[in-house]
């Protein structure tokens, strides 16, 4: 079995005094792709957050690569390997797409961006475009960019499809599948559409109220309507 | 990582690129113009130079990573009396006395910065006022070096190539000065364009985002001071070797809230917008304090209100925003 690349022990985490997780354990091999799911407000996004080091944490450990990180800030994690794409997508909207991308860069030369326009060329028409000037969609393309090119070893894509067209939303599974294709990254997945977190994924668990309260493969799921409808909120898939 | 790599495509550098040389030949060209039509004002006119890179030195810390300054003054009265007390202890050279200028300007910035990136929002504001009032003081009382309330006097920079005097007329100071706004620009418009320039404006916009790219922005952010603190510098010796003296006013809170009253009203974030709020503020000071010493301030007060009322992006940004609607209007029309 490969070596655990993101490896979250005991996990509690919150906000001020609220705990949302309690005692959240996972392991993800390196190009592993793990969905999580659950229904609102159970606590997705706060566990990316929480790995990103941008939550309060009560108890617990995260090891990537075999490397502790509980105790390094936010830039620190990033620099880790761990990226994060958040669910707000959070692009720099007075700076220009081609210039956001410069952001993300970390050191490396100019010319990585063109990793991102490979990734997604509908950036490069828009390059000169304001954050502010760009579609829900190719915002999200944008973020996924600007991370990528950290070269992170984590991704942590956090309800990436959100509010998206089924069109653009199929552009952007392609080029996640792509990402993973490649095995050079470990992909973290939040998904309210369960039909793309269960095909995209190699093994998913369920949070209920910032608790683990399923894990295992994607059919196994498919095949357990009783889990789907009281975790997930739906009856089951076809 | 991802699939194969296109070519890299060079045409929209290329625009920039002209786009960047248009702008330096226009800055070259209002200079000689204004050399052609003032002949008998090159002292002002290089006094200008001298605080527009004080002015872009401001908007390098307050238009591109947002951090509030009412200092600036302590960066440009540092590399003034390091010009000027070099030119008194023998460094005569003007290109050497700018350097100098220019590296105290950088080490004040790093000590500014250190300081001021402790604190944030109006706490930060106070400590930039704070140090330029501790330094305008420390120049004040160190009199043995600075000359204190008399200023440093004497100084005579040698020729330029050490053909052209400092003379009374002020040629080769002012040339010396435009060359070096020129070159001084074109650096710094490199700068605000890099992945470091955009990571600053990064930080104006989310720290949080930035730090979550693995960024810190303690670093990044003393890197722009230091920048800073060096363009501001070399103005401050400008004006050193361009006057032969350097007084208190040159490290004062005044020349700190007057260039930021420029960026203002130039526009802040935007370089042009800097070169065009210190030639709009000094010339109307200049002009109308002549017309009415007693009163200028009241006009200058009121083209201010006028600014921020109908124009609060400046008048960079206000022209920007003209180009960009008439472009606009152009293409629907094309359509």
């Amino acid at each position: 079995m490969p070596a655990a690349e993101l490896d979250v022990r005991n996990l509690s985490a919150g906000y001020g005094q609220t705990h949302v997780l309690e005692d959240v354990s996972f392991s993800v091999p390196a190009g592993g792709r793990l969905s999580i799911l659950g229904r609102n407000g159970m606590g997705k996004t706060t566990l990316m957050a929480s790995l990103m080091g941008l939550t309060r944490r009560y108890a617990g450990s995260i090891a990537v690569g075999g490397t502790d990180i509980t105790a390094l800030g936010t830039a620190a994690r990033a620099r880790s390997g761990i990226g994060l794409v958040p669910q707000t997508r959070e692009i720099f909207k007075g700076l220009t797409v081609e210039e956001n991308l410069f952001a993300g860069l970390k050191g490396r030369p100019r010319s990585a961006i063109e990793e991102a326009y490979a990734l997604f060329p509908r950036l490069r028409e828009r390059r000169r475009n304001l954050g502010s000037q760009l579609s829900g969609g190719e915002q999200q393309m944008l973020a996924t960019a600007r991370t990528i090119l950290g070269q992170p070893s984590v991704l942590l894509l956090d309800e990436p499809l959100e509010g998206l067209a089924p069109v653009i939303c199929d552009m952007l599974m392609e080029a996640f599948t792509r990402l993973a294709g490649s095995g050079a990254m470990t992909i973290l997945f939040v998904e309210q559409r369960l039909e793309s977190a269960l095909d995209f994924a190699e093994e998913v668990v369920i949070l209920e109220r910032g608790r683990i309260v399923w894990s295992g493969k994607p059919d196994a799921l498919r095949a357990d309507a009783e889990t789907l409808e009281r975790y997930v909120g739906v009856g089951g898939l076809h | 990582m991802t699939g194969a790599t296109l070519p890299h495509d060079t045409a929209p550098r290329l625009r920039t690129l002209g786009q960047d040389l248009l702008g330096l030949a226009l800055i070259a060209l209002a200079g000689l113009a204004g050399y052609a039509l003032f002949p008998d004002n090159l002292a002002f006119l290089t006094r200008v130079v001298s605080v527009a890179l004080l002015v872009l030195s401001l908007d390098l810390i307050v238009g591109y990573c947002g951090i509030a300054s009412l200092g600036q003054g302590a960066l440009y009265g540092t590399g003034a009396y390091a010009a000027g007390i070099a030119c008194l202890h023998g460094v005569t050279e003007p290109f050497l006395l700018i350097l100098i200028g220019a590296a105290a300007g950088a080490v004040m910035g790093l000590l500014m910065g250190a300081v001021m990136l402790r604190a944030h929002g109006l706490p930060q504001l106070v400590l930039s006022i704070a140090i330029v009032q501790l330094l305008h003081e420390a120049a004040n009382k160190a009199s043995s070096i600075t000359g204190g309330s008399d200023g440093l006097s004497g100084m005579v920079p040698a020729p330029l190539f050490g053909v052209f005097e400092f003379d009374l007329w002020g040629r080769s100071a002012y040339f010396f000065g435009l060359a070096l706004l020129i070159l001084v620009f074109a650096a710094l418009r490199f700068i605000v364009r890099s992945p470091f320039g955009m990571v600053c404006r990064g930080l104006k916009e989310d720290p949080l985002r930035i730090s979550a790219l693995g960024i810190r922005a303690f670093p990044v952010l003393l890197k722009m001071f230091a920048i800073s603190g060096a363009v501001a510098g070399m103005g401050g010796a400008l004006a050193a070797i361009a006057t032969q003296v350097v007084g208190l006013d040159s490290v004062s809170f005044e020349i700190s809230a007057n260039a930021l009253v420029m960026l203002v009203l130039g526009g802040i974030g935007h370089l042009y917008g800097a070169l065009i709020g210190t030639v709009i503020f000094m010339a109307l000071e200049h002009v109308v304090a002549a017309i009415n010493p007693f009163h200028w301030m009241t006009l200058v007060g009121a083209v201010l209100i006028a600014i921020v009322l109908f124009a609060p992006r400046g008048l960079s940004g206000t022209l920007d925003e003209a180009a960009r609607l008439l472009t606009r209007s152009r293409w629907r029309a094309g359509r």
